[in-house]
């Protein structure tokens, strides 16, 4: 007798739990690579985005305050994770690319890698942006980069994998956490890497995968007064809006920009998402 | 046994409040509790799907009817302060949001309460008779008591003694209710069954009835100390006795849910519940309460995201 396939519920990411969209929305995601593979992923809500940024909030405390050594351990705990279902990465690379087998495994590695180049720089970021301050008067002054705290991140939309790792490697090693939205094109991409990220040790709520539409869930994100940044690389060009809905509570804002995700992100990118907090402190005798 | 009911009330409870035995007989026979179906009901109601217009009537309502409580050791009057500061405009930049019902604190803080709620009508109920346990002699109770209201408490919590209720000493924990009636005076007593302790619904509704035909103004299900604190199902009980009471006797009691309601979602299952079982006339905060510290937070975040349809930050609510 034949055996029946067990098929994967294509579900969300929030808190560390993998529910279904609140609202039972689903969308038929087809396959780019030619095969008749269909796939039913979760169509994430308005109520499932204010679900994922009250549990990104929750997970600001304990992730800002570990160590940024631990926050390493922690990216490049991902990346080992990453590696040993490097080939289940590559298929669902190609079903949502089409690319061939050798451009998919080209780009999960180079997501591997990113992870790790990611996690080295966590407790190097102080060293380049913080300073200590040369005042005139008897104080220490020194400034350092502190996290700016729930960041929105429209996942780009034209690389399935790579580009969904640096935007998500580079808002969290600050110890930011963040509210994703897929890419349209890639949702199942983006849940397998949440079950990467669910056994990374990373805690709950820290990453949140909703799987959707940029446009129905980027303007609320936007004016959502609890998220503090907003990263726009998957908006498309309607992004001007979603900046001036963003001004209501001051959000940091990145903005859309043609970015080659093939080149590891520098510093700068990485402390885009970080506020300096300059401290005096009283010389002593 | 040493009090009977007031003169005026009916046969049924002056006969009840004669003697120990009477209560006891009294108490025992009131109909028993059937808890799949009262959780059945309760569960039912929470189905109710309230929104737009409704919902934000609801959330008004619910601040309304706020005791906004501080029950802590670290507790401080500069803390008090800005707690009253808080219930008096829990929304500064709207002058259309409602006060709370209360200020609830320990006895020692009752004057600083009053002096920051001013005229501002918002009341200062004060916990009392050995609070949270209840276990003390009459005298400190009633002392405690006096202390509080000398202070200028316009409302009592008092706790029963959860020991003697569930010995059977039924005659005790009436007399003592009485003897908070009294030294109240003019403020409203609130009576906490701390209904997590008692065990059973029979018992919540024995203590219920214990409760009202003692005196007291309002039935409060907990004091917050202890876990499980209120519950909608315990909470139908008390609303249930309420109603039955005012049935029997024309006197209408409040009640009071306190301790571990923190969501708006949560409050407005209340407020469906205080409507169905009691009756619309007991949506009123003299009638009703809720006795929390974040449930006001998270009403004033879902009152502002109602307005203005963006989801709201608590970095934008009066700390305290």
């Amino acid at each position: 007798m034949a055996r029946l396939d067990v098929r994967k519920t294509w579900k969300l990411w929030i808190g560390g739990a993998f529910p279904r969209s609140e609202s039972g929305r689903t969308w038929e995601v087809t396959a780019a690579d030619g095969s008749d593979e269909v796939a039913n992923v979760s169509m994430a809500s308005r109520k499932d985005t204010r679900d994922a940024v009250v549990a990104a909030r929750k997970a600001v405390g304990p992730w800002s305050g570990a160590t940024a050594y631990n926050r390493g351990q922690i990216l490049y705990r991902a990346a080992e994770m990453l590696e040993s279902r490097r080939d289940t990465f590559v298929d669902e690379v190609r079903f949502a690319t089409g690319a061939t087998a050798r451009a998919a495994a080209d780009e999960v590695d180079a997501a591997i890698d990113r992870w790790v180049h990611v996690a080295g720089w966590s407790d190097k970021l102080a060293a380049i942006d913080g300073s200590a301050n040369p005042v005139a008067g008897p104080y220490f002054d020194f400034t350092l980069p502190e996290p700016t705290g729930v960041v929105g991140v429209l996942a780009p939309q034209d690389s399935a994998l790579l580009g969904l790792v640096t935007v998500v490697a580079r808002a969290i090693v600050t110890g930011n956490t963040c509210v994703v939205v897929a890419s349209a094109q890639a949702p199942t991409v983006a849940i397998s890497l949440a079950e990467v990220l669910a056994t990374s040790d990373l805690p709950a709520g820290v990453v949140n995968v909703l799987t959707g539409f940029a446009d129905e869930l980027g303007p609320i994100l936007a004016s959502h007064m609890d998220v503090n940044a907003i990263d726009l690389a998957g908006a498309g060009d309607d992004w001007a809006a979603l900046e001036a809905a963003a001004a209501d509570n001051l959000k940091r804002v990145l903005r859309p920009a043609a970015t080659d995700w093939g080149l590891d992100p520098v510093p700068a990118q990485m402390l885009a998402l970080t506020e300096s907090k300059t401290v005096w402190h009283p010389r002593g005798m | 046994m040493s009090v009977t009911a007031r003169q005026g009330a009916p046969p049924e409870l002056l006969e009840a409040t004669r003697s120990e035995a009477a209560l006891r007989s009294f108490l025992h026979g009131l109909g028993g509790v059937d808890a799949v179906g009262l959780e059945t009901r309760v569960a039912g109601l929470a189905t109710r799907s309230i929104k737009k217009d409704a919902k934000l009537a609801g959330i008004d309502l619910a601040i309304a009817m706020v005791d906004l409580t501080t029950l802590e050791g670290q507790d401080t009057p500069g803390k008090v302060r800005a707690l009253c500061a808080k219930g008096i405009h829990p929304d500064p930049g709207d002058d259309d949001c409602p006060s709370v019902a209360a200020i609830c604190v320990y006895p020692d803080l009752v004057a600083t309460a009053v002096e920051a709620l001013g005229d501002s009508g918002v009341g200062v109920a004060a916990v009392a008779t050995a609070f949270p346990a209840g276990r003390s002699s009459l005298e400190v109770k009633i002392a405690d008591t006096t202390l509080a209201v000398e202070a200028g408490a316009s409302e009592v919590d008092m706790v029963i003694d959860r020991g003697a209720f569930l010995s059977g000493r039924y005659g005790q924990v009436f007399d003592e209710i009485v003897a908070a009636r009294e030294a109240s005076g003019n403020a409203k007593l609130k009576v906490i069954l701390e209904t997590g302790e008692l065990a059973t619904y029979d018992n919540v509704r024995r203590a219920s009835w214990l409760a009202l035909a003692a005196g007291g103004d309002v039935i409060k299900t907990s004091t917050g100390k202890v876990s499980p604190a209120a519950t909608r199902p315990v909470t139908a009980v008390l609303l249930q006795a309420v109603r039955d009471f005012a049935r029997l006797t024309g006197e209408v009691r409040g009640v009071k849910a306190a301790g571990g309601i923190r969501t708006s979602k949560d409050a407005l299952r209340y407020l469906v519940l205080v409507q169905e079982v009691a009756g619309p006339g007991w949506l009123t905060p003299d009638l009703f309460r809720f006795g929390a510290s974040s449930l006001l937070d998270d009403l004033l975040l879902q009152r502002t995201s109602q307005r203005t349809g963006r989801y709201h930050s608590a970095d934008y609510l009066p700390m305290a």
